[in-house]
């Protein structure tokens, strides 16, 4: 029962929260620029706007172009169900392990990077086109990533991950776990479309990549593009942060009281690493975008070392 | 004769029957004829490789068919397998072919040939000796040299592939034949009995081992032997595409299967090293090429080789895990590479038929010239869509599943296969990652340029759909995706059992199966679960409880059409578009050090000035680095020798007697010295 709590309290939590996450990692950089900012509930309020607009189909593109933003957003939901942020005890944790989470986070990207080429202008698919090449040199570092954290615990189960590590926190900066956590942030990086690799804030058509793809897009159509895009930050750092930093997490055993705990762990880890990111981002370019694979070959090294640091010095 | 051998006579005997039927068929009634007796022999094949795989195995001695060795059949569990993947594949392209075939197939060739091409794939997994595997064998590479040609009067690049085909498959042969005839003569019989029961000595096993992977390797397009395999399947007409890419290629597997770890019991490690090294480099070789490639029928050719890769990376996996004591992973990773040959087998078939339609439809396969099918071929758009979901391993699709399982096999590798393992585990998880992040790029530009936009040129713009027979054919293979993919417990305990009883040292009776469960899939002795129907459960309701959601909070209004974002610069053309060209560009750009493009630019100025361009004309093209460098220059030197050799035969009678007479002194004298 508290595993069910847990699991709902996580898909609203991250469905609720992680508008205001981007809100609040914009008001920091505006403040750390000079700017006053917009507020930390200014993306609900677009959000807001946009679903109230008029729906529009532009001329030649059909169910696919539809269907993506529905897709997208629902692989992050059930990502949010799936991962142990508030609680270990999620219903759905043998459902889907670390493997399947990333698998399901690329169906998202896939279908928003149809819909892209579904428009057939130059935009879509450049956007998908970058997308794509993106996603295809991130995987590698993923699956090492996964592999290395799951040689501790004999499993890629998520639930069985994060609880070995609440039970031996000094495994959390053993070698093994420090090279995966900044491979795996690289990662997170690239999958949302972060600076270095892509800003999110961009409008110019030599560097956007996933503002390219969703350029169509308009009305509540973009509405769910970009709550679906919130969502999949929160999910990715909330993820991080029960990875190498799981305290506070209810596991086995624990009550409601251990899951309104969690949640405000899980509320205090992301928030913490949203501002970090935000106030990186503060002091760094984008990359070119043909500097960006030597980037993904450096996080995938990395991802290389921390599996044979996992077998060597076990 | 019990239910698997009637079966399996009965889809012999329909094939042979029906190859001699539509020879003598009129055109018009030729292609329902052979196509029905050519579903019915498929499903029959199907059911006997099914009834054989639950236990009920079928052996027939004849030997009177074969003069000095006789036949000899046998359906055990692994034969088996291999039998009910071709039934499959068979009824599924039989059922397409009826429609097909009125684009100018229904000649007597081919439509005589494919049911003896399918007889002959179900014969191969059922031989049981030496001299009826090789005559099985070579009766396929002969069936389908036949169906590569069928199209050459319309294109040139057909008797090239077809060239490159004979002599690959037959150099093939030829190591097969090496290893197996030596193995028999060492072993003292034929049969495959007597060959399992033969104690060779070590040399002899890794000569036998070699040779009969090189040939079985270059059947299943592994690099470097692969070349031949992205020129004859897609110049293929597309049904025969499907048999040969999902069900041929399997044979390939399945050689090495019976012979490394059947009739030699499994070996050193370092074969199994090899294997995976070899599925390893085709997987990354294989899907890179398809990435960047923009002939449909080419790019699915490519992701063959690329998949049977991720087999052998499974299946070498397994050997060298069952070469260190640990059975219970090598028969998970054999498992996983089963499930994989299956799941390859569906999803491709479904490829192959797509594209068919597609050039049935628009008359090319080139990518940079389709688009916008989605409107024109709604059917064929959607069942394209499962089979690139699926060949892109992603849920919730059935590649997915297969990959899934590889994927634990290897993790749970490295803590006890010592340092060998070490190494070897996490690069291959790299390269599975690698190869499926490419895989997704390739099937998003496959079915992104292909089928969704506007079309890109006249021809697309006519498209059709393709007509009922065609779609039925592409259905059933949906089907069987669809089925793998959400409920792959309708054929993993079967396929475990086998793993678990092929894996060398596993005992008698076989130790427990490496994954089971029917909902939820769970490997046994590991921790590791999955349930690929729950998964798609959750996606669908998330994704329909969105759309409830934005029914009932967002705007209400209708949808409105309006004009796509074109800069304030009028109606954007077709020319505008992303082609698969330019969309490939990035990936081509990042692994430009392993492809080696090859692009020039001929820039014409104007008579009045070099500064003003009067026309600009710009080609590019990605070769195979392989053949390249591995067989160009064989080639070259073959080409060489040949021209040198014109020299010795001037057309004078007199000089020819006396090479005669020569030639005759020399083995006299030869003989007076030695003997």
């Amino acid at each position: 029962m508290t595993g069910l709590i847990g699991a709902v309290s996580q898909v609203v939590l991250v469905a609720v929260g992680s508008p205001l996450l981007a809100g609040l990692m914009r008001q920091v950089r505006a403040r750390l620029e000079g700017r006053a900012g917009a507020g930390v509930a200014q993306p609900w309020r677009d959000l807001r706007k946009l679903a109230r607009k008029e729906p529009i189909t532009p001329h030649g593109t059909g169910w696919v172009f539809r269907l993506a933003p529905l897709v997208l957003a629902g692989t992050v939901l059930v990502v949010a169900a799936v991962v142990p942020l508030v609680t270990t005890l999620s219903p759905m944790d043998g459902v889907a392990d670390l493997f399947a989470v990333t698998a399901l986070l690329a169906l998202g990207s896939v279908a928003l990077a149809l819909g892209g080429l579904d428009t057939g202008t130059a935009f879509g698919g450049m956007g998908a086109s970058r997308e794509v090449t993106v996603m295809a040199l991130v995987e590698p570092t993923i699956l090492l990533s996964v592999f290395a954290l799951s040689v501790r615990v004999g499993s890629t189960n998520l639930g069985a991950i994060v609880t070995s590590a609440v039970h031996d926190p000094l495994e959390v900066i053993s070698p093994v776990s420090l090279l995966a956590a900044v491979a795996l942030a690289v990662v997170t990086i690239a999958e949302t479309g972060r600076i270095p690799v892509d800003n999110p804030s961009t409008h110019l058509e030599l560097t956007m990549i996933h503002e390219a793809m969703i350029l169509e897009y308009s009305g509540p159509d973009l509405a769910l593009i970009e709550w679906a895009s919130a969502m999949r930050l929160s999910v990715l750092l909330g993820l991080l942060a029960s990875l190498f930093a799981p305290w506070g997490i209810a596991t086995a055993g624990a009550g409601l009281a251990a899951v309104v705990l969690g949640m405000a762990a899980l509320v205090i880890k992301v928030a913490a690493l949203g501002v970090l990111l935000a106030a990186g981002e503060v002091f760094m370019a984008k990359l070119r975008l043909f500097r960006i694979p030597e980037l993904l070959a450096g996080s995938f090294m990395l991802a290389l070392l921390a599996v044979a640091a996992s077998f060597f010095l076990a | 004769m019990n239910l698997t051998g009637t079966l399996f006579v009965a889809a012999l005997g329909l094939c042979l029957a029906a190859a001699p039927a539509a020879v003598l068929t009129p055109r018009r009634a030729r292609p329902l004829l052979a196509g029905a007796a050519t579903t019915a022999a498929g499903l029959a094949g199907a059911a006997a490789g099914v009834t054989a795989l639950s236990g009920q195995g079928w052996s027939a001695r004849l030997d009177g068919v074969l003069p000095l060795a006789g036949v000899r059949l046998d359906l055990d569990p692994l034969g088996a397998m291999f039998v009910a993947v071709t039934g499959a594949v068979a009824v599924c392209a039989a059922v397409y072919g009826v429609a097909y075939a009125r684009h100018g197939l229904d000649g007597r060739v081919a439509q005589a040939t494919p049911p003896l091409f399918v007889a002959s794939m179900l014969l191969v997994p059922a031989a049981a000796s030496v001299s009826t595997l090789l005559v099985a064998w070579e009766l396929m590479a002969l069936t389908s040299l036949l169906l590569v040609l069928a199209e050459h009067r319309r294109r040139a690049a057909v008797g090239e592939a077809a060239l490159w085909y004979a002599v690959m498959t037959h150099l093939g042969f030829a190591a097969i034949l090496a290893g197996l005839a030596g193995f028999a003569a060492l072993a003292g019989g034929e049969t495959f009995e007597q060959l399992r029961a033969a104690g060779l000595p070590p040399g002899a096993r890794d000569a036998v081992f070699l040779a009969t992977l090189a040939g079985f390797a270059s059947k299943a397009g592994i690099v470097p032997l692969h070349v031949w395999l992205a020129r004859a399947h897609p110049e293929a007409p597309s049904q025969v595409s499907a048999l040969m890419s999902a069900a041929m290629v399997n044979m390939g597997v399945y050689g090495i299967l019976r012979v490394g770890l059947d009739l030699l019991h499994g070996g050193p490690a370092w074969w199994w090293l090899l294997v995976l090294g070899a599925g390893a480099l085709s997987a990354l070789f294989g899907i890179l090429q398809a990435a960047v490639a923009s002939d449909l029928k080419r790019l699915l050719g490519h992701s063959t080789t690329e998949n049977m890769g991720l087999v052998l990376i499974g299946v070498g996996a397994a050997g060298f895990l069952a070469s260190g004591g640990d059975s219970m992973l090598a028969a998970l990773a054999l498992a996983a590479a089963l499930l994989h040959v299956v799941n390859h087998s569906a999803f491709k078939t479904l490829l192959f038929l797509a594209a068919g339609s597609v050039l049935h439809a628009t008359g090319t396969r080139d990518l940079d010239a389709l688009g916008g099918l989605r409107a024109r071929m709604p059917c064929t758009t959607a069942l394209f869509a499962v089979g690139a979901l699926a060949a892109s391993a992603l849920p919730p699709g059935n590649g997915f599943v297969s990959e899934w399982l590889l994927l634990q096999s290897l993790i749970h590798a490295l803590p006890t296969s010592g340092v060998a393992g070490a190494v070897t585990m996490p690069l291959a998880v790299g390269v599975i990652a690698l190869s499926a992040g490419l895989a997704i790029a390739t099937f998003v530009k496959a079915f992104g340029v292909g089928f969704l936009a506007r079309p890109r040129t006249p021809g697309a713009e006519r498209a059709s759909e393709s007509p009922p027979a065609m779609i039925g054919g592409m259905a059933l293979a949906a089907a069987s995706c669809v089925i793998l993919a959400l409920a792959p417990a309708t054929v993993l305990p079967g396929l475990s059992r086998l793993a678990a009883s092929l894996v060398p040292g596993s005992g008698h009776p076989p130790g427990p199966v490496p994954v089971s469960g029917e909902v939820t899939l769970r490997l046994t002795g590991y921790e590791g679960t999955i349930s690929p129907l729950l998964i798609a459960v959750a996606l669908a309701i998330a994704v329909i409880g969105l759309l409830g959601a934005v029914r009932l909070f967002a705007s209400r209004r209708a949808r409105r059409a309006a004009r796509l974002w074109d800069c304030g610069a009028g109606p954007m053309s077709p020319r505008m578009e992303y082609t698969a060209t330019s969309f490939a560009e990035p990936l081509q750009r990042v692994f430009d050090d392993v492809l080696e493009p090859e692009s020039d630019l001929d820039v014409t100025p104007t008579k009045e000035s070099a500064y003003l361009v009067e026309s600009v004309r710009f080609r590019a093209r990605i070769p195979d680095r392989i053949e390249r460098r591995l067989y160009d220059p064989v080639l070259a030197a073959a080409g060489a020798l040949g021209r040198a050799a014109t020299g010795l035969a001037n057309g004078s009678v007199h000089r020819y007697l006396a090479y005669g007479f020569y030639a005759l002194t020399a083995v006299l004298v030869a003989l007076a010295v030695i003997w």
